[in-house]
């Protein structure tokens, strides 16, 4: 039975009522008395020289109060990335400056050169149209290949546009080649992880305030992670003190990966405020998002399976270009490496995986983590291959699978890719999925639909991936240049009711019910006199933000911990109210007894007596009752699933609808069904969206074709089916107090090469040798898959 | 946006008055227009609004039975209001864009605009309706003269359009994914004394009519009479959504389409 309250109960999202009712408080909601604007002036051109930038005449237009170009910014630190990636050759990356403002040259359509503060956005807006910038356009460098190959650089000084040029595991590369040469079966691909615009609804917002009283800044900011940002800005790019600096992340409208990093916005806002003593605002509109937000994916990959001729899997091969656009973004260098190749062993034994990944500039916006972060890349091109392989050899597409799955007895398992596998079923999930998907109506359904002229097909897929990032320690070791804890302080209040402040930020995932469920539970006590304080680097503890399903995982263990904490310490004052030893205490369902008696305390009367101490034991005892933990996990956590759907594709217009999808998932433990229902109806509406709908486009002069949503096809609740939605198979996290996993990404990496099988499938059975088309699959490249098969 | 000002004539006369104006433009529903203007892609002196024109708006059936639609009617109006009498025209405004464009965007706004993608030209030239402006009448065939092109004068209004209602008509639609206006949009019309097809979305020049296939369905109204029919690629659009053999095949299978729904 489903619980009505506490852990595991479906908590209507509390927030849901601001946000829904207006009540919201956005960055660009937020009203600063003395308020100017900021407007950027944009490289139209992918890639130029800058000659000069004229300001003169923009300097005396109406209301202008200050106007900045790269110059301006030319001796300030850049943004670094945030993970340094070393070569096979053992060579670090090349590592080029990202600066706040454009200097020398333009490297991307949509690179700020200059900013105008003016009084009103009217009036910095025709000031910045006033700037004459003399840019002498360069030949754009786009391809990854060619970028590769040819002697024009996106940074002249690295002389390359290689990042890196990374293996893993570089020591299993001689061994995969040869299991592979005298493998019975190989089964090659060649795809494209197509580049994704990540299209949160709210744009970025910066908001920069100076204290000139204090000589201190306040910058309000749509961020995953206020913290990162501050220790950036600090550290890196403007050197102002950490205690000189406060960021507020207010509510956020998604972010999906495009807000966890600094960007040069915040920078100048900072700067500006400073320089004019007032408050700056910039507001993105929704050109600049498409052309500046860090995009997603963009993967060329060719992979290889080897295999028996029964199925057994011998060894994958991948080589991968990843592109990380005209800049390093802040976690663009981890996301096609040790996010991406450290999954490429899946859900299998196989013994042999070797990933070689070359990531290059080009001139085209940074790329960047975006929900699921290198794992669709690595799901996508495994289970691809897989299914390619299982028609190659005549195997059922689901027997390949489980004849090759990791086994409940084998954890903890390491993989052939290195990771350490804690917990799993994914035979069980297997069973579960066939049981939804009524496989054996399939060919019924299939006649129905070639009666009305149409194909179906049933595409099926496997998952794992790695979330509740992650472990310092190891991160470390692999070239993280930031540590992955998170932190929590739960703060009693004299009158019984909490505050608890985390380190995690939500922008959507509901932190702000299941955080009190969670605290609810285990204090015995109503969750709604519990409230979540985030986003505030002057209220919350050194977390590290939002991303990679890790807030329930690793912030929601520190508050776990914090927690626990405020117990020992409560019981302690309880032990004395109730003249007894903490020994002989018990606490249970808000209630401190004396073992044997009936001698009891309220959680909410020890709360007071923290608070009011008096006839108190100071000297054992200090007064409060709050409590603050880091928590750093041991180990990633590994969510895995299965997923079917069946498409019907209209041969005549090469249109594919999806007709049902089921999504079996193990996320461990389940705080709040709702809230993960809703968290995988997101992921698979934007997995579908990448599947048949989403790309980004630019063409050989680097100009974004899919600069709006005239032309960037963003999934709509009609292109969408009914979802069956099943996570009851949970196997529990061995590592984290709560045995939890993380559900966040994980429709957005299952369901990509869940809707391409099916669609190859559904092509197949009109007797059309299509073995592969490129996501997004639109109904023009369907058809001409069609007319060239 | 730049600044501008706005005129609210309540007649047409007044509209023509201050479209002389230098720097004026007519606004329509402006579904069109303000995103523009929002992206400072035009900057006109003066917006002359055409919505406040009592004598430009409403459904009717004139004495020779052709449906009236005045040019300052919204899509919603004509869907519903037109439904009775003809409702293929219905149906059309009934999907273009989404509620809002619906409920904003006019017939007249539409059509001088002429983007090669919108659904009411289609309807415009495969009925063979006439455009009526402050000055003339002008018959469909000679208003559409290709992209954002049409036979209107500087300062011209349009102020009604008379459809001849067929006596069975479709519009099939064939979305472009991202912005859903028409990829490829087709008109087929059948009248007493014939068949009209009219293609929207598909060719650089704007909509056109079919003309092979208004002879085959002539004598055969059904869509096996277009079997033997190809439509050239040549002319067609190519973009990220549609190659020109992909719009000039789909022609071919909304056409078919169309008459089997008409």
């Amino acid at each position: 039975m489903p619980k009505d309250h506490g852990i595991g109960a479906s908590d209507k999202r509390r927030e849901d009522v601001r946000f829904l009712t207006g009540a919201g408080h956005y960055t660009d909601d937020i009203k600063h008395y003395g308020a100017t604007t900021a407007v950027f002036c944009r490289s139209t051109v992918a890639h130029g020289v800058i000659k000069s930038i004229d300001t003169s005449e923009a300097e005396g237009m109406p209301g202008v109060l200050a106007i900045f170009t790269g110059a301006d910014f030319a001796d300030v630190g850049g943004n670094p990335a945030g993970w340094l990636i070393n070569s096979r050759d053992g060579t670090p990356m090349k590592e080029p400056k990202r600066p706040v403002l454009a200097h020398g040259k333009v490297r991307h359509v949509g690179d700020a050169y200059a900013a105008v503060i003016a009084e009103t956005e009217l009036q910095a807006r025709n000031a910045a149209e006033a700037i004459v910038a003399e840019i002498e356009e360069l030949p754009a460098i786009v391809d990854m290949a060619a970028a590769l190959a040819g002697d024009a650089f996106v940074h002249d000084e690295i002389e390359t546009n290689q990042c890196f040029d990374w293996g893993w595991i570089e020591d299993n590369r001689a061994a995969t080649d040869a299991a592979i040469k005298a493998a019975p079966h190989v089964t090659t691909l060649e795809l494209v992880n197509n580049r994704l615009v990540p299209n949160a609804m709210e744009p970025r917002c910066s908001i920069g305030n100076y204290d000139a009283g204090n000589d201190s800044y306040v910058l309000q900011t749509t961020s995953q992670n206020p913290h990162l940002t501050r220790l950036l800005i600090s550290a890196f790019v403007m050197g102002i003190p950490e205690n000189k600096l406060t960021v507020i992340a207010p509510d956020v409208g998604g972010g999906f990966g495009s807000k966890i990093y600094h960007y040069g916005e915040e920078a100048l806002v900072l700067a500006a405020a400073r320089k004019i003593g007032r408050p700056v605002k910039w507001t993105a509109d929704r050109t600049e998002a498409f052309l500046t937000d860090a995009h997603g994916r963009d993967h060329v990959t060719k992979i290889e399976l080897a295999c028996e001729k029964d199925g057994t899997f011998i060894a994958f091969r991948t080589e991968t270009m990843a592109n990380v656009g005209a800049y390093l973004s802040n976690f663009s260098t981890a996301t096609p490496t040790f996010l991406h190749g450290t999954l490429m062993a899946g859900n299998y034994t196989v013994p042999n995986v070797y990933v070689n990944v070359k990531a290059v500039f080009t001139n085209t916006a940074p790329v960047d983590a975006y929900r699921g972060a290198g794992r669709p890349e690595a799901t996508y091109s495994i289970e691809r291959v897989i299914d390619k392989a299982a028609r190659e050899l005549g195997i059922d597409p689901i027997e390949i699978r489980r004849k090759n799955f990791v086994k409940p007895d084998q954890y903890p398992f390491v993989s052939a890719a290195g990771l350490e596998y804690d917990s799993g079923n994914y035979d069980a999930l297997m069973d579960t999925l066939e049981k939804h998907i009524d496989r054996k109506g399939f060919e019924a359904r299939r006649k129905e639909s070639e009666a009305k002229g149409m194909l179906r097909g049933l595409g099926l897929n496997a998952y794992i991936e790695a979330c509740g990032i992650a472990p310092s320690n190891l991160v470390g070791v692999l070239g993280s240049r930031v540590g992955l804890y998170d932190a929590a302080t739960v703060r009693v209040n004299a009158t019984g009711n909490l505050s608890v402040m985390v380190g995690a930020h939500s922008h959507g995932q509901g932190h702000e019910t299941v955080f009190p469920q969670i605290v609810g539970e285990m204090l015995g006590i109503d969750p709604q006199s519990i409230d979540i304080v985030h986003g505030d680097t002057s209220k919350i503890p050194f977390g590290m933000g939002t991303y990679g399903s890790r807030s329930l995982a690793v912030c929601g263990s520190a508050m776990v911990r914090a927690t626990e904490k405020i117990i020992a310490k409560a019981k302690k004052i309880a032990a004395h109210m109730l003249e007894a030893s903490a020994d002989d205490v018990d606490f249970k369902d808000g209630q401190f007894t004396v073992k044997g008696t009936d001698k009891s305390v309220s959680f909410g009367e020890v709360a007071l007596k923290a608070y009011i101490p008096h006839n108190f034991p100071l000297e054992d005892i200090e007064p409060g009752l709050e409590e603050t933990a880091f928590y750093d996990p041991a180990n990633f956590t590994y969510p895995s699933g299965a997923y079917a759907c069946e498409v019907e594709v209209d041969p005549d217009t090469g249109k594919v609808r999806v007709d049902r999808f089921v999504a079996v998932d193990d996320f461990g433990n389940i705080m709040n069904p709702m809230i993960v229902t809703g968290q995988v109806h997101g992921g698979l509406g934007q997995g579908i969206g990448q599947a048949l709908l989403e790309g980004a486009r630019y063409d050989d002069d680097g100009q974004l074709l899919s600069a709006s949503y005239m032309d960037y096809t963003m999934p709509r609740a009609d292109d969408l089916p009914f979802y069956t939605v099943d996570h009851a198979n949970g196997t529990p996290c061995t590592h984290n107090p709560l045995g939890v996993k993380g559900c966040g990404e994980a429709g957005a990496i299952g369901s990509p090469p869940t809707i391409v099988n099916a669609v190859v499938d559904a092509l197949q059975s009109a007797g059309k040798n299509v073995t592969h088309i490129d996501m997004p699959l639109t109904p023009l490249r369907v058809w001409d898959a069609m007319q060239n098969a | 946006m730049y600044a501008f000002e706005i005129e609210r004539p309540n007649t047409i006369a007044d509209a023509v008055k201050a479209l002389q104006s230098d720097g004026a433009q007519a606004l329509g529903g402006g579904q069109t227009l303000i995103p523009t203007l929002k992206a400072r892609l035009a900057a006109p002196e003066v917006l002359v609004s055409l919505t406040g024109i009592g004598e430009m708006q409403g459904v009717c059936l004139s004495d020779d039975g052709a449906l009236c639609v005045g040019a300052g009617t919204t899509h919603a109006t004509v869907a519903s209001e037109a439904a009775a009498h003809f409702p293929g025209l219905a149906e059309l405004a009934s999907h273009i864009g989404d509620p809002a464009v619906r409920n904003r965007g006019t017939l007249g706004g539409s059509l001088a605009n002429n983007d090669p993608a919108a659904c009411y030209p289609a309807a415009v030239l495969g009925t063979g309706a006439t455009i009526i402006t402050n000055t003339r009448q002008i018959a469909a065939d000679d208003y559409f003269q290709g992209m954002f092109t049409t036979a209107l004068e500087e300062g011209e209004v349009i102020t009604e359009v008379r459809f001849p209602i067929p006596q069975k008509s479709h519009y099939m639609k064939f979305v472009q994914p991202a912005s859903r206006f028409a990829l490829v949009g087709v008109f087929v019309a059948q009248y007493a004394d014939g068949v009209r097809v009219a293609v929207t979305g598909a060719s650089e020049e704007g909509v056109f009519r079919w003309h092979d296939a208004e002879k085959a369905l002539a004598a055969d109204f059904s869509d096996k009479a277009l079997d033997s029919l190809s439509v050239p690629a040549d002319n067609m659009i190519g973009d990220l959504h549609g190659s020109p053999a992909y719009r000039a095949h789909l022609v071919k299978v909304m056409t078919g389409r169309a008459v089997k729904a008409a």
